[in-house]
């Protein structure tokens, strides 16, 4: 009993933190499909960075999840070598980038999540977890600040900039509840002090976006419907065209190294 | 016989950075600590941001120079916590930062009191003609650690390393 209890544990553990990893892998990826594309030369190196980040600490959570699963697999494996329905990141990252309003708007709702999580997750009783925390943490900040002053400054711009943030806003809101719905994992994680329980970030995350959408004089949409699935491994048709780009040269070409 | 650690240390600073040549691996802060494990030498370095990809530069320069300083067994450790702050970028390091015309960083400590406080930032001081009347053009700049600002005094454009 008690080794069948550990092994589910181990279990939900593993799918909490690929779940972190799946998240910042797919927006970091996401975000690197703007390189070159930007509306101007210092956006197109700040969302170039922010991707980097996202992909560095990927690479800290995936190389964890891989170390605790036991089985020989490396973070590279996991990034490259599963299958959509093994992803467990929320639908809200895999969305297609839209315009740039569309991208800030998704990584402002984004942003909101990921700093008190990661805040939670630096008093985890996993120390790996928190060491991993407290390291993205801090770039994290950033990229809240960063997203939060750029949805203030096109929300409160000009009559179209407002409309595109608005209906960036619109279009993405019934993917941003998504966070906070738990599942079995996330109870046994929270149970064990691993992992903060989802619905506990809920204030945090209405309080900035509350604070950030005021002052950028954009609406809270008051639709309380909410897309799911993503972090159970059910996602939109766009994640397996992400994948089938990011993933072609290690299909293509197994074991290709630079 | 191996080396003494505080020899160690010095070749260790003798090592630029790859991205910011004019600063040693000691003077940026990275390398936490350098002892022997019999035979072994251990030497753990922080990254700075998690995906720099001066990371694996950095490990690989470690090991050339002290595979040419005769050291025969070495394993690189990462530290990742405490995490890398820009509070252990030297003082020597600051200065050779603004000597090369990238603005050092202010302190975490110093910048945390004052936005608790409500107060701005405090101002970040040209490298090159050394005005205070300066302002951020994006918050990021050509590397991960660094943020675009100009002067509007000399109207030089430059780099600050970003305070985290």
């Amino acid at each position: 009993m008690a080794i069948a209890e550990a092994e589910i544990d181990r279990k939900a553990l593993f799918e909490t933190i690929v779940r972190l990893g799946d998240n910042t892998l797919i927006l970091g990826h996401r975000v690197s499909e703007w390189c070159g594309h930007a509306p101007v030369l210092e956006e197109d190196i700040a969302l170039a960075n922010v991707a980097l980040d996202l992909i560095g600490q990927t690479q800290l959570w995936l190389g964890l999840a891989a170390e605790i699963e036991g089985k020989g697999r490396s973070a590279d494996d996991l990034a490259y070598l599963r299958d959509a329905p093994a992803f467990r990141n929320v639908l809200l990252v895999e969305r297609p980038n839209g315009d740039f309003g569309q991208t800030l708007m998704r990584q402002f709702l984004f942003d909101a999540w990921h700093l008190p999580m990661l805040e939670a997750l630096q008093g985890s009783a996993d120390e790996r977890i928190a060491d991993i925390a407290r390291k993205a943490t801090k770039e994290v900040t950033y990229h809240l600040e960063r997203s939060s002053d750029l949805v203030i400054r096109l929300g409160d711009g000009t009559e179209e900039s407002h409309a595109r943030m608005q209906a960036a806003l619109d279009d993405q809101w019934t993917y941003a509840g998504e966070f906070f719905v738990a599942d079995d994992a996330d109870t046994s994680m929270a149970e064990a002090g691993i992992a903060p329980a989802p619905a506990s970030l809920k204030p945090a995350w209405d309080a900035t976006v509350d604070a950030v959408l005021k002052e950028a004089t954009l609406e809270r949409p008051s639709g309380t419907f909410v897309h799911k699935g993503g972090r159970q491994g059910r996602h939109t048709e766009h994640l397996g065209h992400l994948l089938a780009e990011m993933q072609f040269l290690q299909r293509a070409y197994p074991g290709a190294k630079w | 016989m191996h080396p003494e650690t505080g020899q160690i240390w010095k070749w260790l600073g003798e090592i630029p950075d790859p991205e910011i040549p004019v600063i040693s691996l000691t003077d940026l802060g990275i390398i936490r600590d350098v002892h022997w494990d019999e035979d072994t030498l251990v030497v753990k370095v922080s990254p700075t941001y998690s995906g720099c990809p001066a990371t694996a530069m950095i490990n690989l320069d470690i090991a050339s120079a002290l595979k040419g300083r005769g050291v025969e067994k070495l394993r690189l450790e990462r530290q990742l916590s405490p995490p890398w702050t820009t509070d252990w970028i030297s003082a020597e390091g600051r200065e050779k930062l603004r000597a090369f015309g990238i603005a050092p960083p202010g302190t975490v400590e110093a910048e945390r009191i004052r936005k608790l406080a409500g107060e701005p930032p405090l101002p970040v001081t040209c490298p090159r003609c050394g005005s205070q009347d300066t302002e951020e053009v994006s918050r990021f700049g050509s590397t991960p650690c660094k943020a675009a600002w100009r002067c509007k005094a000399c109207l030089e454009p430059f780099d600050r390393f970003k305070c985290i």
